[in-house]
């Protein structure tokens, strides 16, 4: 096959190469545009994730809704992954069970409050019986109920240039959606698990429900969620904390 | 470029030629090569966080498994894992399109893998089956073309397998399954997908196995040069194919 590489074969071969290098770079640069690229590209596996997440983002309808099941399908068992928070404000919010919790939002919106969840409560709720699923490999069926997100987002008021919705929790951990997960009707902020409150280690006392993604997106024990154009500069800047211990921001998988 | 395909496809028109694989097949075997090293390793990385295997919607611990894997529960693995787990699937699939598309394209399915129709003689099945059994080796047409139990087998990799462990593997995304329900529905559920997808990379595995215990019986070397190089030297064929217990 050498023999038959000219120095004609060389050049295209090389301009080519060229042509797909600049090709690649434009291509970067438009899907960053439409929010395609996610925030933990950067490293070697960052290309993998950048495919799964530009490919489904575009590929799949922003509102594509998960599977729901019956009654009779509820797990009886539902698995618990982590201890609840080692936090002395948590301890005592819960001391008086939630009564002067509350839910503080704020970042790129036009009505910054916060809520309590009397509050939350009383607003239009959503029930759901949906599969989680666990990275580990695990899964559960659960009904939550809650208020979705999109109505809290629509109570505050986004400002446009908004792309991503971040959570913090009282366990120090942070994490973060992008607009199509924080718009969709069934992601959650679920204070109800199978009929009854959502339990201290289930997340107390709201937790996100995120249907379309792995387990971990659900974030537990809220505190306070921003509304923001950048993840930057948040922690490392990689979208949550879960890229910053080995696991990827985007869980739709 | 389309000089090339041109020459692609004359090394296949001619089986007697001492080039034994295209270009396109020794490109795209490698870099399959190095994607399914990560998935199999990362694929090892995931399944040491939940070693059991269910069928249906759930399970998990507190539940009755199908099977309990004999290897202890291994957290911490799972998140670079899952990383090293897609990035190889991209590599893998797209590796793998541009093989399946190239090889209809320059008849490499039609003329190297499909059986032909001598082969599905029942005389011909029956000499390859007991030739197989009695481990004489290759003949010297086989050192150019595989034969047809080699053909069925490459075929239901490429065409069964493959395509089942992507499948599966997509019917445990949340995502996918909340656009294309039908996906995770049609194995039973999201465990059973997973353990669908256990089974037939154990068979891929195995497959893998019998492959390379092949290339080493039929000589290491020179099937090492082909896919390498893409050719083979005729003329060597009698020296490889000897082996200690053949008495011909």
């Amino acid at each position: 096959m050498s023999s038959n590489l000219s120095r004609r074969e060389l050049i295209t071969t090389g301009l080519a190469g060229a042509a797909g290098a600049v090709g690649l770079g434009a291509a970067y640069r438009l899907a960053d545009q439409y929010g395609l690229i996610p925030p933990d590209h950067g490293s070697l596996y960052g290309i993998g994730e950048t495919l799964t997440y530009a490919s489904q983002r575009v590929l799949m309808s922003h509102h594509s809704l998960s599977r729901e099941f019956n009654r009779s399908e509820i797990s009886k068992a539902f698995p618990i992954n982590g201890p609840p928070p080692e936090d002395e404000t948590y301890e005592r919010l819960l001391g008086d069970n939630f009564f002067n919790w509350r839910l503080v939002v704020g970042g790129l919106v036009s009505r910054p409050g916060s809520f309590s969840l009397s509050q939350l409560k009383a607003w239009p709720s959503r029930s759901q019986i949906t599969l989680h699923a666990c990275e580990e490999g695990w899964s559960c069926i659960a009904e939550w109920t809650g208020v979705p997100l999109s109505y809290l987002l629509n109570a505050v008021g986004i400002h446009p240039p908004a792309k991503y919705v971040v959570f913090f929790p009282f366990d120090g951990s942070w994490d973060s959606l992008d607009m199509a997960d924080a718009w969709h009707p069934q992601t959650l902020l679920a204070y109800g698990m199978n009929g009854e409150d959502v339990s201290v280690p289930h997340g107390a006392p709201i937790r996100l429900r995120v249907a379309r993604q792995l387990g971990y997106k659900s974030v537990k024990y809220l505190s306070h969620i921003v509304v923001t154009d950048t993840l930057k500069n948040i922690g490392r800047g990689l979208g949550s904390i879960s890229p910053e211990i080995g696991y990827s921001w985007y869980a739709g998988i | 470029m389309a000089e090339s395909v041109h020459l692609l496809a004359c090394a296949i028109e001619e089986p007697n030629d001492s080039r034994r694989h295209s270009l396109m097949v020794r490109i795209t075997h490698w870099v399959h090569t190095l994607a399914f090293f990560g998935l199999l390793v990362s694929g090892i990385a995931i399944l040491l966080a939940h070693p059991r295997l269910y069928w249906g919607e759930t399970g998990s611990l507190g539940t009755t498994s199908l099977l309990d894997l004999p290897i202890s529960f291994k957290l911490g693995h799972s998140g670079w894992g899952r990383y090293l787990h897609f990035l190889s699937a991209w590599l893998c699939v797209l590796t793998g399109l541009l093989y399946v598309l190239s090889g209809i394209f320059i008849g490499h399915f039609r003329k190297d893998l499909l059986p032909a129709k001598s082969d599905l003689a029942w005389s011909t099945i029956l000499r390859t089956v007991s030739r197989s059994f009695q481990r004489r080796g290759f003949n010297k047409q086989e050192f150019f073309a595989y034969n047809w139990i080699q053909r069925l087998a490459y075929l239901s990799v490429i065409f069964v397998l493959f395509p089942l462990v992507i499948v599966t593997g997509l019917a445990m995304s949340p995502a996918i399954t909340s656009v294309i329900p039908a996906i995770v529905t049609i194995f039973g559920g999201q465990q059973s997908a997973r353990t669908v997808h256990f089974v037939v990379s154990i068979l891929l595995v195995l497959f893998l196995f019998v492959h390379v215990v092949m290339i080493c019986f039929s000589g290491f070397i020179t099937r090492m040069r082909a896919m390498i190089s893409g050719k083979v030297i005729a003329d060597k064929s009698t020296t490889v194919r000897t082996r200690p217990w053949e008495r011909t």
